[in-house]
């Protein structure tokens, strides 16, 4: 399917084609689109929570629970490193930052499979449906943030040792676009390959349960030797998970280069991600 | 006239059987083709499309080389078999899937209502949900806002617009879709097969709808199963024939073709010695055919148009005085009509030694469906000496020979029509 404002030939307003071209990306008509985008985000954040008892309240109870876990057996039992900050505020920063990734990733990746009933009797672009994840994980980042700032704030006040916030905190909203393009990028790509192999749906479930352990949210960087940060560090969501933690509590690892690495990382992955979507996009319903 | 629509060698493909197995090989073999500049080869294999005929390729041609325009304010209606492509093509049109090959041009705004209510989110209301569904199908917020009180009020869903439509009925559901896509004002709207649900009193008003929009000059693309609604809506028809447009005319001519297609002639059918349910061995039927107005064998008639049965018996001697009765079942085999010569005459039927002919009139009360006959010759104190059961099916069709006789409704109103004087009394 190819929308193209066609000026010459008889002006034609849609010309539907077997293929387009690879970069033709239609970002204009997603913009046409972006009535229904805040629709499907409102539908998404009314529709989560009907008819349960907490409501939004989930939003907290998920993230506080995982914490006191991970305080209790990681910096309790296994006695990991939380580079000196308290076991609690390290966990949650981390933690905070990795269910937006995992979320977004999870959930894109299925987008062509839960909606292809939707997707078999309309056509507007497909990519909306993904970009109205990323925006409602979004907001529930927000309320998970507040959380995690109490908390923050608290151990501040406190006087916490090694607690030391620096100027690289206004970094923070550049870190959420890049974990935002980094779990959209990925998550349509495995959403394209589920069509037609939906063993990727096991492996990406696996993976980002393992993934979550090599990402800094547990392990901090500076448990590794020097010598292997390297390989870690190819990780893209490591070097944002360490540089949030650089800001807001002063451990942790920044370089520019590597904020640099994961920002042309997040390019190139989108642009292979929408590629590889438009093409499927186009022909999924007779694969799916 | 101006072209709205123009499709060219529209060819769509599509992989039988299991999907998954190979696909990796044949994904590989295709990309390497590509890499060199090559044509997919499995583009190349692939049979016409022909739902009897057992495949000996992976691949089939849904479609294949479709070519047609379509002009300003022309209502076109797709008429074919079930799996005739048909669907497929209202798929392409609406970009729910790319052809394989050839391509679609288009002006102006086309909607596609291959189902009313589509992303309908059962916890939401019905209020949400009319602006849910309407930026799905292309309107943007400012636009269903505009509309919002005329689409409420053609549901005639106005007392639940706050309930979680989930809470509705089906038939409420799809009043509220409806609503919603009536009120698109594309200037291409396509529609496949959704009428048929919703009631008579619906079913009325979606139809009066779609007049109003082809009144206004724009361009309806229809696929229904319903020729007598095709007749009332479309000028111009589209026959779709194994993935193939096999006739474009107008819609009467389309739908004539159509159902010269479907309906077997029979011919003077023979009725096979050992048919008998019931034989005494004196009388035999040896032929039994239906002829339409035009004198044509078939088992097809049309909406109202009488039934003429025509037998030959055999008989080893001479018989006087029989009975000669005809049983009308539907296909659940209630006995739904019976016929007989002494309800309309007191002359004695007699069959002489040998061949003869009977000619059987009905008038035709049926409502549109399927039926089956059962015919039978009895002595006039009861003795049955034959009596074949379910000798042929006969279909009674929705469009009748005078074209505003036809049966419009989608849905079955008894079996039989009873013709009615009404009057108010006061």
């Amino acid at each position: 399917m190819i929308v193209e404002d066609y000026m010459k030939d008889e002006n034609w307003d849609l010309i539907i084609k077997p293929r387009n071209s690879w970069f033709d990306f239609r970002i204009n008509e997603i913009w046409k689109y972006r009535d229904l985008l805040f629709l499907f985000v409102k539908r998404d954040f009314i529709a989560i929570y009907k008819q349960t008892i907490l409501g939004p309240l989930w939003f907290f109870i998920q993230p506080i629970l995982s914490t006191i876990i991970f305080t209790i057996i990681f910096g309790g039992f296994a006695k990991l490193s939380t580079d000196g900050v308290p076991g609690p505020l390290f966990y949650l920063g981390g933690l905070t930052l990795w269910n937006y990734f995992a979320d977004n990733l999870t959930k894109t990746s299925e987008t062509f499979v839960q909606n292809q009933n939707i997707f078999g009797k309309v056509y507007f672009p497909r990519l909306i449906v993904p970009i109205s994840v990323i925006i409602s994980n979004l907001l529930k980042l927000g309320i998970q943030f507040l959380l995690f700032v109490g908390v923050w704030i608290y151990f501040l006040v406190n006087d916490t040792p090694n607690l030391s916030p620096n100027w690289t905190i206004a970094l923070f909203p550049i870190l959420i676009l890049i974990m935002s393009g980094l779990s959209l990028g990925f998550g349509i790509i495995f959403s394209s390959l589920t069509t037609k192999y939906r063993d990727m749906k096991f492996l990406l479930l696996f993976g980002v349960q393992l993934m979550m352990y090599v990402s800094s949210v547990v392990v901090p960087l500076s448990m590794v030797s020097e010598k292997y940060q390297w390989i870690m560090k190819l990780n893209p969501v490591v070097n944002v998970i360490e540089a949030f933690k650089y800001g807001f509590l002063g451990t942790g690892n920044f370089h520019w280069i590597d904020i640099i690495y994961s920002v042309l990382f997040t390019i190139v992955l989108l642009i292979i991600g929408i590629i590889v979507f438009n093409k499927v996009e186009k022909s999924f319903m007779d694969t799916v | 006239m101006s072209k709205v629509l123009e499709a060219k060698n529209i060819s769509k493909q599509y992989r039988l059987g299991q999907v998954g197995t190979g696909t990796l090989s044949h994904d590989l073999k295709r990309m390497w083709y590509a890499m060199r500049g090559k044509e997919d080869p499995f583009l190349k294999i692939g049979e016409k499309n022909d739902r009897n005929v057992a495949s000996k390729s992976n691949y089939v041609w849904a479609l294949k080389d479709i070519n047609f325009e379509i002009n300003r304010g022309d209502v076109v209606g797709i008429i074919g078999k079930n799996g005739a492509g048909k669907s497929t093509l209202l798929k392409i049109l609406s970009q729910v899937t790319s052809p394989s090959t050839g391509d679609l041009k288009i002006k102006g705004r086309i909607a596609a209502l291959l189902e009313v209510g589509t992303g309908f989110h059962p916890d939401l209301t019905g209020r949400e949900n009319i602006f849910l569904n309407g930026a799905i199908l292309g309107m943007q917020k400012s636009e269903i806002k505009s509309k919002f009180d005329q689409i409420v009020d053609f549901s005639g869903c106005v007392k639940y617009i706050d309930t979680p439509v989930k809470r509705y009925s089906s038939g409420m559901m799809v009043r509220l879709g409806f609503a919603v896509a009536a009120h698109l004002d594309p200037d291409i709207l396509i529609v496949d097969e959704v009428l048929a649900v919703g009631d008579a009193e619906f079913q009325e008003k979606c139809l009066g709808k779609m007049k109003d929009i082809s009144g206004e000059g724009r361009t309806i693309l229809f696929v229904s199963h319903n020729m007598a609604s095709m007749k009332a809506l479309c000028k111009k028809g589209f026959l779709m024939e194994h993935g193939q447009l096999g006739f474009q005319g107008t819609m009467n001519e389309t739908i004539e073709r159509y159902l010269a297609s479907k309906t077997k002639v029979t011919g003077e059918a023979e009725i096979p010695a050992g048919s008998s349910s019931i034989n005494s061995g004196q009388v035999r039927f040896t032929k039994f055919f239906i002829q339409n107005t035009k004198g044509e064998n078939t088992d097809t008639i049309s909406y109202l148009s009488p039934l003429k049965l025509y037998f030959e018996a055999e008989t080893q001697e001479e018989l006087h005085d029989v009975i000669l009765d005809i049983r009308i079942n539907t296909i659940d085999g209630i006995e739904l009509v019976h016929a007989m010569n002494k309800y309309s005459s007191n002359e004695k039927t007699s069959l002489k030694k040998g061949s003869n002919k009977i000619e059987c009139l009905l008038t035709n009360q049926l409502q549109p469906g399927n039926y089956s006959l059962t015919i039978g010759i009895h002595r006039t104190n009861g003795a049955t000496l034959e009596y074949v059961e379910n000798i042929r099916d006969i279909n009674i069709s929705n469009i009748a020979e005078n074209e505003k006789d036809g049966f419009v409704y989608d849905f079955n109103l008894g079996y039989v029509r009873f013709e009615s004087q009404w009057k108010i009394l006061n």
